[in-house]
């Protein structure tokens, strides 16, 4: 009998232990991992994805321009057509120079947006924009790799919006943050922006 | 909770609908100024409607619903950019409009969402819109197109709709370079 008492005594006092450990390992050691990866440097990452006109993509289609990526959704009525219609301008005001940049739209909604809509989408704007759909998981990873937001809210007839992050990211040559355009950006910063990214030589 | 809310809107249309064909034409309490709304890029099926509501009674009214034929249906809706983060949110009792007070919608805060389009919208062209309120009733307008980046009513509103040819040679529209 008191030898009983004593093994439970161990063991709950072993599962203690084990307890404090993890809460250890959580609160103490896990924040510092997490916070050196969202550091400025882990925004973006590898991603497999289909164009708007079906091809697969990857990080590496990227490669070797600096990059406006851009998350949103055909459904949008407002900020996503306003935002690619702002790009679009700037892009005719970067001139020649436009070529060297790639510009990507990427939907936060793959089940409504297929390459088949969204190549009648982008198709409205610059002809330098592309869109990117996926699946699900595909859209999930990317998003989570550039830090985006995106949230499905149900609507009273069954359907539903999308919640997202509403600015443009640049990103460099090296796939390195460089900086956002935030929504309603003023043409000559968003320009100033990049221009400078185009300068930006790679690390 | 929904239900509820459903069942009073339908309850209060209900009651008020014979007043509202009654009043509907000219004679409205509820005046609507500069509506506009946004040219869709093609395949987009939704659009947005803003305008200006003017309520002139001494009673509060209610934009409940709004139909078009251009759109399967249409929902009143509210979005705000907090944070980085685009929201948008159906506003399902509707759009209170204060009394002897106006309300506007416009970019960045209410529009009446076209949601199913049934063609796309170009600037230039206009289309028709049915809102109803709870006491004015149904109120029709005719509402002009705008380029994509236009970020208000034309100039004089229903008129003003030179140089919005779409997006192409540089058209603008009415989108100043800020």
């Amino acid at each position: 009998m008191r030898a009983r008492q004593w093994v439970i005594t161990a063991a709950a006092g072993v599962a203690g232990f084990a307890v404090i450990a993890l809460v250890f390992t959580l609160v103490v050691i896990a924040p510092q991992q997490i916070g050196r990866a969202a550091g400025v440097a882990s925004i973006g990452g590898p991603f497999t994805l289909v164009d708007d006109t079906g091809a697969t993509v990857t990080e590496k289609t990227l490669a070797g321009k600096p990059y406006a990526i851009y998350f949103g959704y055909t459904y949008c009525p407002e900020v996503c057509p306003t935002t690619l219609f702002d790009l679009s301008r700037w892009i005719k005001a970067l001139g020649p120079d436009a070529d060297k940049l790639n510009y990507v739209f990427v939907t936060v909604d793959p089940e409504r947006d297929t390459p088949k809509v969204m190549h009648a989408y982008v198709d409205s704007f610059d002809k330098h924009i592309r869109g990117f759909t996926g699946t699900p998981a595909q859209i999930a990873k990317i998003a989570t790799e550039y830090r985006v937001y995106y949230k499905k809210i149900p609507t009273s007839d069954g359907s539903y919006l999308m919640d997202h992050s509403a600015m443009i990211y640049l990103m460099t040559a090296d796939e390195k943050f460089d900086t956002v355009i935030p929504y309603q950006e003023k043409d000559a910063t968003a320009l100033a922006k990049l221009r400078n990214l185009i300068t930006t030589p790679s690390s | 909770m929904r239900f509820l809310s459903k069942f009073a809107m339908l309850a209060i249309l209900t009651a008020v609908a014979p007043a509202a064909f009654a009043q509907a034409g000219g004679t409205s309490t509820i005046t609507v100024e500069q509506p506009w709304a946004r040219a869709t890029p093609a395949g987009a099926i939704t659009g947005a409607v803003y305008m200006t509501l003017t309520n002139k009674t001494k009673d509060q009214d209610r934009l409940t619903a709004a139909s078009s034929d251009v759109a399967a249906k249409v929902q009143i809706h509210q979005m705000s950019v907090v944070n980085g983060v685009m929201k948008m949110r159906q506003l399902v009792d509707g759009l209170a409009i204060p009394a002897g007070g106006s309300v506007t919608l416009k970019p960045g805060g209410y529009h009446v969402m076209l949601i199913g389009l049934k063609k796309q919208l170009i600037a230039g062209q206009t289309l028709p819109l049915t809102l109803t309120f709870a006491k004015a009733g149904n109120v029709s307008i005719t509402v002009p197109i705008q380029a994509i980046g236009a970020t208000q009513a034309g100039k004089g509103g229903m008129g003003g709709m030179e140089g919005m040819q779409g997006n192409e040679s540089g058209g603008m529209g009415n989108m100043e370079m800020k």
